[in-house]
């Protein structure tokens, strides 16, 4: 299967998954909200140029927008990490090699411990910024700080579990291809 | 001159994420101020089909609710039949306004229009609710939404079959309430993200005197909502300790868990209320 193809079932499954899925799970608790379908911008292929990860991001985010009724709240934080991935790529990203021998982030093109790395931080801005906006239309303090803590936990939960469902297999990059 | 160009190319990704992000909070912010979405008529017919196809599923695992709920109204609305009542009506309830007209001619003002649900949240921290009637049948923002038990929410946007209802757990409800019990202290109510069946009454003074299981009702300053409709009723309520007025919490009427079917109601003098409103007083 080709990347693009896969890389669009994906972006409707997670809409799909996130809208009808996990956004009907009755609430645990008002700071416990699983979010995972920013893992899409997460799973985008290596190659992709910094602009039209951007634009695919925001994109992504707009559509998933449309599904919960607040236009650009998903779109911003979206755009956010899509724009904070590259530099967190070259960092953890092994400096020796001259380039990139995988196609797309996974635990085993970058390891167990960077990719956790990666996910963490990411799903962190992610739900820092969401809950920021948020936060912005009523003030209290304790409700933004414990929500980003609780929402990251369960972010990172929830992207651990879908790494071991769906192990994705880690193709090399070919010049055939 | 050649500066700038080259300045814009060397930082051009990082105008890109700034012009994406300013794009982002600009639908964000407008769609806060005018209820009303970029695209929102083609986004709202398919993410409303789409829910419908959903709710198709869902509505299946809820019968049994949803026919308790309409068999209970039905007995409610039973009772309300002038045959259930002896000699002069006086119990009956006008929802009417004191137009020029003969006071033995009734003028109807508030219609009903059922509703499906098709798309509702209740974990987010505004949530919406999406019902399947839209423009065509008459639909426009501002009208009430009722719920078999209760008060539900205000319709703010509207596509061809599809309209965007703001359910009352929504930081930004603010429907206009009032007790039954006493004189009429006029409140708001709103939703503090919390318990998706707990709602916030504030603005009561604190020489009200109430009690716990007290009835919330909508009041008859909303303009929108017919007053006299059930929102809830107290489930305990605590003085604000530098302010004049208690913070009520009232368990809702409605169960926005299990809701399937909603009523909206058009007001038919909104607005002529409306535009009477918008002028200046010129005194």
């Amino acid at each position: 299967m080709s990347t693009l193809l896969k890389n669009i079932i994906r972006f409707v499954l997670f809409i799909l998954v996130q809208a009808f899925v996990l956004d009907k799970v009755p609430p645990l608790h008002q700071y416990v909200k699983p979010y995972l379908y920013f893992l899409f911008v997460l799973w985008l292929p290596f190659n992709m140029s910094r602009i039209s990860l951007m634009i695919v991001a925001f994109i992504f985010g707009l559509c998933m927008d449309y599904f919960t009724g607040t236009p650009g709240m998903h779109a911003a934080p979206c755009v956010l990490i899509a724009y904070i991935r590259p530099f967190l790529l070259n960092v953890l990203l092994p400096q020796e090699k001259t380039e990139f021998s995988y196609i797309e982030p996974s635990i085993k093109s970058l390891g167990w411990a960077p990719y956790s790395v990666y996910v963490l931080i990411l799903a962190f801005f992610h739900n820092l910024y969401f809950v920021l906006l948020e936060w912005l239309q009523f003030n209290d303090f304790i409700f933004f700080f414990s929500k980003v803590i609780a929402t990251t936990a369960v972010s990172m939960l929830l992207i651990y579990v879908t790494e071991l469902l769906f192990q994705r297999k880690a193709k090399f990059r070919t010049n055939a291809a | 001159m050649r500066n700038i160009i080259l300045f814009i190319r060397r930082f051009f990704t990082f105008f890109m994420f700034l012009v994406l992000q300013g794009l982002s909070i600009a639908i964000l912010v407008k769609y806060n101020k005018t209820h009303e979405a970029v695209f929102s008529n083609v986004a709202g017919q398919i993410t409303g089909k789409m829910g419908k196809q959903y709710n198709n599923v869902e509505y299946y695992f809820r019968l049994k609710e949803t026919n308790k709920q309409l068999e209970a109204e039905n007995a409610r609305l039973r009772n309300e039949l002038l045959t259930s009542f002896e000699g002069p009506d006086s119990t009956k309830q006008q929802k009417l306004d004191s137009l020029l007209q003969d006071s033995t001619y009734k003028v109807r003002v508030f219609t009903y229009l059922p509703a499906k649900v098709v798309n509702n949240s209740v974990n987010e921290e505004n949530n919406y609710i999406t019902l399947y009637r839209g423009r065509k049948q008459g639909i426009h923002p501002d009208m009430a939404v009722v719920g078999p038990d209760g008060v539900v929410g205000r319709v703010i946007m509207v596509s061809d079959n599809y309209c965007r209802v703001m359910s009352m757990l929504n930081h930004k409800s603010g429907i206009s309430a009032m007790l039954k019990k006493g004189a009429y202290n006029n409140g708001v109510v709103e939703w503090d993200g919390k318990d998706a069946s707990i709602v916030v009454l504030r603005n009561i003074p604190k020489t009200a005197k109430i009690q716990k299981g007290d009835t919330v009702l909508t009041s008859n300053l909303s303009g929108i909502f017919p007053p006299g409709l059930m929102i809830g009723q107290i489930d305990n309520f605590s003085i604000e300790p530098s302010g004049s007025t208690y913070n009520i919490k009232v368990k809702a009427a409605t169960n926005f868990f299990t809701m399937q079917y909603a009523y909206i109601i058009d007001n038919a003098n909104w607005n002529e209320q409306k535009q009477l409103e918008a002028q200046t007083p010129k005194n």
